[in-house]
């Protein structure tokens, strides 16, 4: 176990900078995943940290240890990667076990672990196949189990589910977690997909353009999003946005339609992004803070139902419980309660807090 | 989907296919046919017609001692230059696989060999290895006869050995470096993150990946290595001195052409063609199934 620092670390293909000034503690023990679009350079970060990739410029290091200059043999960690990299021409038995043999472990040595660590995963009776006879499942096992026969003092993982079906994602999504939680390893977890940072995490860190847009846990990246970016990727639906404007002291204007909302300190006439979440109105509700949608599709989740329609000419989703009764179509007046207003300085894109009223500067 | 194209008239199909059927036919068949016609034959010395030999030239070839030693000797040079066209070729497309990947330019000079004719090929090595000019003119100077190919027999094979290697070496480092490339980069990476050096990797990791390419260059070199040589051999040795660097191609053509032994050399010659096709059916045979590591 150990923690990793990353301290103002860039990366940069000749002129083409793609990871700009990344400061990131990790705790050790911590399950932290990297979320963010797809290229937002996710992967090098972590490949950094791998040793896979150099270090532009910045430090990283794990342990207390600045690793810049070492090999990834020295770094101690392990790492799963996206198309699993399994050694097509060994055994699950070889490719489990192959870490300790180039550690110079004796043959009775390695295959009691690698029984040990097969056995953990089921794969015990996969030890003799190559990985061509394997499932995707089973060889993302094999992966894993690549992974922790070393007994690493950190895990990386980039992107390791998504050649998986969606079923198997979630099966594995768990499986990974609990194995965090018997093992404690400090662990990095890559993904651009936000239910499996959400469900893996202790903290996410939201990455977009090489940069961090916001570190936290997951309900603190969904109840306070730090920018107009993370407002907008995380959640499912994503959080309804409008441009708008200051109108007055806790009021702001958006779409024709004047919500007053707990914000203090608001400059009259500046420009805001307003944020709603879909799941966070109340429809049918009648009170201050109303406006109408006229719902032209109704999409059913199973649990939930979601509306999608117009409101005043933009684009608006609105998520209810699927018992909520109603046609399909047409038109509706709903509430949208003050605290559910997320402000966003439309300049920056930064957070406006409620309370402080001031710019809060990304974590 | 029939993707195929159908001419309505049978001739027209005919009439483009001609010529193409005439060069297979004036290049391949017809010598064939000749060279088994001759094999199987004995021409009267003065001419006037031939009479049927039955298996009588193969018997005179393979009693002959002077072509079992042609035999042994192309067996040298395949195995000779084999090892030394394949084994420089993996070192250096290891290298360049690890130090200048995707450097196209690099990879492009490096298949001019194999373009370059032999006879090209040869007066240059002619030249490089003369022992009365450069550096082997001041090593002989030094030791007299250290490199003396005209006299030294074992020293002529070498000079056949390496002029005809560098040909096929371009052509075995290319094969290698596609082989190399196409290993997923992940694989290694993967290796390195197990612990492995780079020495390491390429033993385990690079080296088993590219098994079936080493077996299909292992069998061209070989089969080439039988035929591909007489370009070599008649501008620098002329298969001497003393027949030291007389392979079994070279035999044939000196018997024809410079012996007249027609139906002697053309029985060698269907030895020669059996054993080649021998080779590549091995090689179609085993590179069907190579193994798939899927
Ligand atoms: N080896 C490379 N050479 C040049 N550019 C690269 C290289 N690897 C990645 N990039 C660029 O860096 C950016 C970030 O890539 P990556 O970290 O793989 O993104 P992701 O967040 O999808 O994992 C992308 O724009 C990509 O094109
Ligand atoms: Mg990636």
């Amino acid at each position: 176990m150990a923690d990793i620092d990353i301290r103002s670390v860039r990366k940069a293909y000749g002129k083409n900078q793609v990871v700009h000034g990344v400061d990131l503690s990790i705790r050790s023990g911590e399950f932290v995943v990297i979320l963010g679009p797809s290229g937002c350079g996710k992967s090098t970060l972590l490949r950094m940290i791998a040793g896979l990739e150099a270090i532009t410029e910045g430090e990283i290091a794990i342990a207390g240890d600045v690793v810049n200059a070492m090999e990834p043999r020295e770094r101690g960690c392990a790492m799963v990667f996206q198309n699993y990299a399994l050694y097509p021409h060994m055994t699950v038995a070889d490719n489990i076990g192959y870490g300790l043999k180039v550690a110079g472990l004796s043959k009775p040595e390695r295959r009691a672990r690698v029984e040990t660590v097969a056995k953990s995963l089921g794969l015990s009776d996969y030890l003799d196949r190559k990985p061509g006879q394997l499932s995707g499942g089973q060889r993302q096992r094999v992966a894993m189990g690549r992974a922790m026969i070393r007994e690493p003092k950190v895990f990386l993982f980039d992107e390791p589910l998504s050649n998986l079906d969606a079923k198997l994602r979630v099966q594995m999504r768990i499986e990974i977690r609990k194995l965090h939680n018997r093992l404690g390893t400090t662990s990095v977890f890559v993904t651009h997909d936000q239910v499996e940072a959400m469900t893996l995490a202790d903290r996410v860190v939201v990455m977009n353009g090489g940069h961090i847009e916001q570190v936290g846990t997951p309900e603190e990246i969904y109840r306070n999003p730090a920018s107009r970016f993370v407002a907008g990727f995380i959640g499912s639906p994503p959080m309804n946005l409008f441009e708008g404007r200051v109108t007055g002291p806790g009021e702001v204007e958006a779409q024709g339609i004047v919500l007053s909302v707990p914000h203090a300190g608001l400059a009259r006439g500046q420009a805001v992004t307003v944020g709603i979440r879909p799941e966070e109105v109340l429809l049918g509700a009648a009170g201050s803070n109303t406006a109408s949608i006229d719902v032209d599709f109704r999409e059913e989740l199973g649990s939930v139902r979601l509306l999608h329609g117009q409101v005043a000419g933009a684009d608006f989703v609105i998520q209810v419980p699927a018992t909520t009764a109603g046609p399909k179509v047409g038109h509706f007046s709903f509430e949208v309660p003050a605290r559910a207003v997320h402000l966003f300085d439309a300049e920056t894109g930064m957070r406006i807090d409620p309370v402080a009223g001031g710019i809060r500067a990304a974590a | 989907m029939d993707r195929r194209a159908v001419y309505k008239t049978a001739w027209i199909g005919g009439l483009l296919l001609a010529p193409q059927l005439l060069l297979v036919f004036t290049f391949f068949y017809w010598p064939t046919g000749a060279a088994l016609f001759w094999a199987f034959t004995l021409e009267r010395p003065w001419g006037g017609g031939n009479e049927f030999a039955g298996l009588d030239n193969f018997r005179m070839v393979f009693s002959d001692t002077a072509y079992w030693g042609a035999v042994w000797r192309s067996m040298v040079f395949a195995l000779g230059s084999t090892a030394l066209a394949m084994g420089l070729a993996l070192l250096f497309a290891l290298f360049c696989d690890r130090q200048l990947r995707g450097y196209k330019a690099y990879q492009t000079m490096l298949i001019w060999p194999y373009a370059v004719a032999a006879p090209a090929a040869g007066v240059a090595f002619r030249f490089l290895f003369a022992p009365e000019a450069g550096v082997f003119a001041a090593l002989n100077k030094i030791h007299p006869d250290f490199w003396n190919p005209s006299v030294n027999g074992f020293h002529a094979m070498i000079l056949i050995v390496v002029a005809y290697s560098w040909k096929y070496l371009a052509y075995n480092f290319i094969f290698f470096l596609a082989a190399l490339q196409s290993i997923p980069r992940a694989l290694i990476e993967a290796s390195a993150m197990d612990g492995s050096g780079p020495l390491r990797r390429m033993w385990d990791i690079q080296l088993p990946l590219l098994a079936p390419t080493m077996f299909f260059l292992l069998v061209i070199n070989i089969t080439d290595s039988f035929v591909d040589s007489f370009g070599i051999i008649d501008l620098t040795t002329h298969g001497g001195p003393s027949k030291a660097t007389t392979l079994m191609v070279y035999k044939i053509y000196f018997d024809g052409f410079k012996g007249l032994d027609y139906s002697g050399a053309a029985a060698q010659s269907i030895v020669l063609m059996l054993l080649v096709m021998a080779l590549t059916f091995v090689q179609f045979r085993f590179i069907e199934r190579r193994v798939h590591y899927r």
